[in-house]
């Protein structure tokens, strides 16, 4: 009796734990096959074409032949690999010293740092900001303004504070400069956090839809997200137009992939390193 | 004893001054510290620390020409913040604003320190590594492709759910335009996206249960319910107080983005709030000192509510400081 009691406990956790990830990826799952089959074919199945039997890439023939989507496209890869970058090396650059005990003042920095998670300014005067710094209508008003995040430099910190002093000290004697010692001995230590707070920074970047909606008016700067949504909500518009030969719908399931890729692409190969350097930052963060 | 004091009066500025140039000494020996600090610090300075004072402009009638400094004060100094009390559009925005935020947090709290205790009592351990891989996916993705997404299953014309309900007989449902479901869409797409992701850090605190706990808890004969119940859930009570309170100084954050890409006029009424009015009356419509006013306001609550929060929990024995 007991027994049977205990498997069950097993059993109810099992299947709860697979709805909840099935959950997770059965949305984009139809998205991704509806993007592929022909919409009658959806239909004609009641929607149930996880696997789709006729396939048809017409609507990303259609989505990528549209030369706004590969501008946009374009003006989304440079953002994120700009700014990831500089992201990482502004973040890098403060979190090493801050993670150092003795240096005088820190305590101070560190105030002014965690401060901002607790209050801004908010949206209007921050806009005056890089308006002013002029920035607004150009490409780095989606890369500077947010060139570092509090909360990721603040697990970077707490993930160098693991490493030991003695570390860098052996290497002071040996007459080591600290910017030598962050590159070649701080660096290489940190590739799990660095790739865990890269991902957080290229995703950000990758999904950035308020910075180019606050700063950018001129459309030739909107990234793919902006441009993405536009096509949403367009093809709606246009539902019954005949002369659209591919369905609307099998567009904006196209444009969502689209949108989408390089993260699932990108996610199973960075995933491994950020459960390590999640949990390394976070205990102690 | 004339002498003594006397060396002492001596001493003091001399060891004083000792000590500031030690300080100095120390300064300049972590230089090359102080140097990789300059360039975010700088960042920090501008774009945090001066729209900070940027509030300034709540209390003043800006214009883009003057600028931040030399626009005039507005008079009198409460001239915007009346002008929002007063307009038609307070209660909704609040109640909007403060409903969304509410619903957020019943929904979505509890979800991920739910999954966090399921995935700590599954045995297998490959079962639980996929588990969390794939749960973590919609927290990457942007409020497009949620919005995206959506549209797939919920449109009018051409969604899935109204397929289904034509096919057997009823009539469609104008989910995405209509008041009565826009929250609830809101809130649940929202829930769908952070739960795998709220979980690691309840993850995280479970992981720094001393297991010895739950070794004495079996030899005294508790099952898995109980050991949740009095192990499990009191070790990461802390990191839950944290959260909650983290939550609540952003009630009156209702989520910008979101929002902004999943309303429509239809909507309104009940999708409105602080930041999207803030965002079309400031960038919009250039009424820069009224949108500051508010989205000042709304700081003030949140900074208010943070500290009242923790002053509560302190009480109870887990603040934050």
């Amino acid at each position: 009796m007991n027994k049977v009691k205990k498997h069950s406990f097993d059993f109810i956790i099992i299947v709860l734990l697979l709805l909840i990830a099935a959950t997770a990826v059965f949305p984009l799952l139809y998205v991704l096959s509806a993007s592929l089959t022909p919409y009658s074919e959806v239909l004609k199945n009641g929607g149930f074409i996880l696997l789709p039997k006729k396939f048809t890439l017409a609507a990303y023939n259609e989505i990528l032949g549209q030369s706004k989507v590969i501008h946009a496209f374009g003006v989304t890869v440079f953002v994120t690999i700009v700014g990831t970058f500089i992201n990482l090396i502004l973040s890098l650059l403060m979190a090493f010293p801050l993670s150092r005990k003795n240096i005088p003042g820190r305590t101070f920095i560190l105030f002014l740092v965690v401060l901002t998670l607790l209050v801004n300014g908010g949206i209007i005067p921050t806009y005056i900001v890089v308006h002013a710094t002029g920035l607004t209508n150009t490409i780095w008003s989606m890369i500077v303004p947010n060139a570092i995040a509090a909360f990721n430099l603040l697990i970077m910190k707490s993930f160098f504070e693991t490493l030991p002093e003695e570390l860098f000290e052996a290497a002071r004697m040996d007459g080591a400069n600290e910017f030598y010692i962050l590159y070649k001995i701080v660096l290489p230590l940190s590739i799990p956090v660095m790739m865990t707070i890269g991902l957080f920074y290229a995703a950000g970047h990758w999904n950035e839809f308020m910075q180019p909606l606050l700063y950018i008016t001129d459309s030739s700067l909107f990234p793919l997200q902006v441009v993405i949504r536009d096509i949403i909500m367009q093809t709606q518009d246009q539902l019954n137009n005949p002369d659209v030969s591919i369905p609307t719908v099998t567009i904006q399931m196209a444009s969502v992939i689209v949108a989408s890729l390089p993260i699932i692409l990108v996610y199973p190969f960075v995933q491994k390193y950020f459960m390590k350097g999640m949990l390394l930052g976070s205990i102690k963060g | 004893m004339m002498d003594l004091q006397k060396e002492k009066e001596i001493k003091t500025p001399v060891s004083y001054s000792s000590k500031i140039r030690r300080k100095w000494r120390d300064i300049w020996k972590y230089k090359a510290m102080y140097l990789m600090l300059l360039p975010g610090l700088i960042w920090f300075i501008i774009y945090k620390y001066v729209p900070l004072y940027g509030v300034i402009v709540a209390f003043k009638n800006y214009s883009l020409v003057d600028g931040m400094i030399a626009s005039p004060w507005a008079h009198p100094w409460y001239k915007y913040f009346q002008t929002f009390f007063n307009s038609p559009y307070f209660t909704e925005l609040l109640s909007n604003t403060f409903l969304i935020s509410f619903y957020r947090l019943i929904f979505g709290f509890a979800p991920p320190i739910i999954l966090a205790l399921l995935l700590n009592e599954c045995r297998i351990s490959w079962m639980k590594r996929w588990v969390q891989t794939l749960s973590y996916i919609p927290h990457f993705f942007s409020w497009v492709i949620v919005y995206g997404i959506l549209v797939a299953f919920l449109s009018q014309s051409t969604g899935l759910i109204n397929h289904w309900i034509v096919e057997s007989g009823g009539n469609t449902i104008s989910f995405l335009t209509s008041t009565h479901w826009f929250r609830s869409i809101l809130v649940s797409s929202d829930v769908w996206k952070e739960i795998g992701w709220g979980s690691i850090i309840y993850l995280a605190a479970i992981t720094g249960i001393n297991p010895s706990l739950y070794e004495a808890a079996k030899i005294d004969g508790a099952n898995r319910m109980r050991m949740i119940w009095h192990i499990t859930l009191p070790g990461i009570r802390n990191i839950i107080i944290l959260l909650f309170i983290l939550r609540i100084g952003h009630i009156l954050d209702a989520g910008f983005e979101e929002v902004y890409i999943l309303y429509n006029i239809q909507v309104y009424p009940v999708a409105d709030i602080i930041d999207t009015w803030v965002y079309r009356t400031g960038l919009q419509q250039l009424n820069f000192s009224l949108a500051t006013a508010v989205g000042l306001f709304k700081s003030v609550i949140g900074l208010i509510l943070v500290l009242g929060v923790n002053r509560l929990a302190k009480r109870w024995g887990g603040g934050i400081w």
